[in-house]
C-alpha cells in the first residue's frame, strides 16, 4: 500500500464513522457538526484523488454554506432532541435496508473490480486550470442551466419562506 | 495511486448511512442532511471514476450535483420553515395531508 492509501484509509474511517453517527445521534445540533467531519473527509478524499478545485468548493460550499443553512433551520425549528422525538418507529425497517443496501453495493463492486487484483494507477492531477478549460469550453450549456436553477432556487426559497403579510 | 474499489467501498457506506438516516428519521432536517449525505457519496463515486478514467467529466459532474444540492437545500429548508410556521412541528410523519 503506498502512503496515499494509509491517508484515504484514515479518512475513509474518520468519514465513514462520522457519516453513521449522523445518522445516529440524539442530538441534531451533534449531527450538525459530525455532518461537517464527514463532508471534511470526503473532501479530503478529492484531494488525494488529485481533484483540488472540488474539494475546495466542497470545503465552500457544504461546509460553508450548507451546514450554517442546516444550523439556522435547527436554530428556527426548535428541533426537539432524544431518540423518540428524532426517529420514527420503523427503524429498524431502515436499518435492515440501509445494510442490505450496503452488502449489496460491496457485493456488486467487488464482483465489478475485485479489489485483489486491482491496481493503483497513478494520481490524475487537475488544476484549477484545467477545470475552468474544461468547464467554459465543453460544458458552457449545463453551466448555465445551473445559474438558472439557482436564481429560480434562489426566488422560490425567498418567496416560500416570506411572510404573507397580505393573507392575513 | 489509491486503487478504485477503496473509494468505491467508502462511497456505498457513505451512501447506506443516507438511506438509513432518510428512512429512520422523522425530523424533516435530518431527512436533509441525510439526503446530502447520499449526494456526497455519488460525488465521490464521480470523482473516483473521473480520477481512474483519466478525465476531468468526473469533476465537472461533481460540480454541477454539488450546485444543484445547494439549490435542493435551500428551497428544502424553506419549505421545512414554513411546514413549522403552519403546523409548530416539522416530523414528517404527522404531515399527512396528501396521504391517500
Amino acid at each position: 500500500m503506498s502512503a496515499q492509501e494509509y491517508a484515504f484509509v484514515v479518512l475513509a474511517v474518520v468519514g465513514s464513522l462520522s457519516a453513521i453517527a449522523v445518522v445516529t445521534s440524539t442530538n441534531v445540533v451533534h449531527a450538525a457538526l459530525y455532518l461537517v467531519v464527514a463532508l471534511l473527509s470526503v473532501a479530503g478524499v478529492y484531494l488525494l484523488l488529485g481533484a483540488e478545485f472540488v474539494a475546495w468548493v466542497q470545503i465552500l460550499i457544504y461546509v460553508g454554506a450548507i451546514v450554517i443553512l442546516f444550523l439556522f433551520g435547527l436554530m428556527l425549528t426548535k428541533a426537539p432532541i432524544g431518540r423518540d422525538m428524532l426517529d420514527n418507529q420503523n427503524r429498524w425497517i431502515g436499518g435492515v435496508v440501509g445494510v442490505g443496501v450496503f452488502l449489496g453495493l460491496v457485493f456488486l463492486i467487488q464482483d465489478a473490480f475485485k479489489v485483489q487484483d486491482s491496481v493503483a494507477r497513478t494520481t490524475f492531477q487537475t488544476t484549477t486550470a484545467d477545470v475552468g478549460v474544461s468547464l467554459f469550453r465543453d460544458y458552457v450549456l449545463p453551466f448555465e442551466a445551473v445559474s438558472f436553477l439557482l436564481l429560480a432556487a434562489l426566488i422560490g426559497a425567498v418567496v416560500l419562506a416570506r411572510k404573507d403579510e397580505a393573507a392575513k | 495511486m489509491i486503487r478504485l474499489p477503496f473509494v468505491l467501498f467508502f462511497a456505498a457506506l457513505l451512501f447506506s448511512a443516507g438511506v438509513y438516516g432518510v428512512l429512520a428519521r422523522r425530523n424533516a432536517v435530518m431527512v436533509l442532511m441525510a439526503i446530502e449525505l447520499m449526494l456526497n457519496a455519488v460525488n465521490v463515486n464521480l470523482v473516483a471514476f473521473g480520477s481512474e478514467l483519466h478525465d476531468v467529466g468526473g469533476q465537472m459532474f461533481a460540480l454541477f450535483v454539488i450546485a444543484v444540492a445547494a439549490a435542493e437545500v435551500g428551497i428544502g429548508l424553506a419549505i421545512v420553515i414554513l411546514l413549522y410556521r403552519n403546523r409548530e412541528s416539522i416530523n414528517i410523519d404527522e404531515v399527512n395531508l396528501l396521504k391517500w
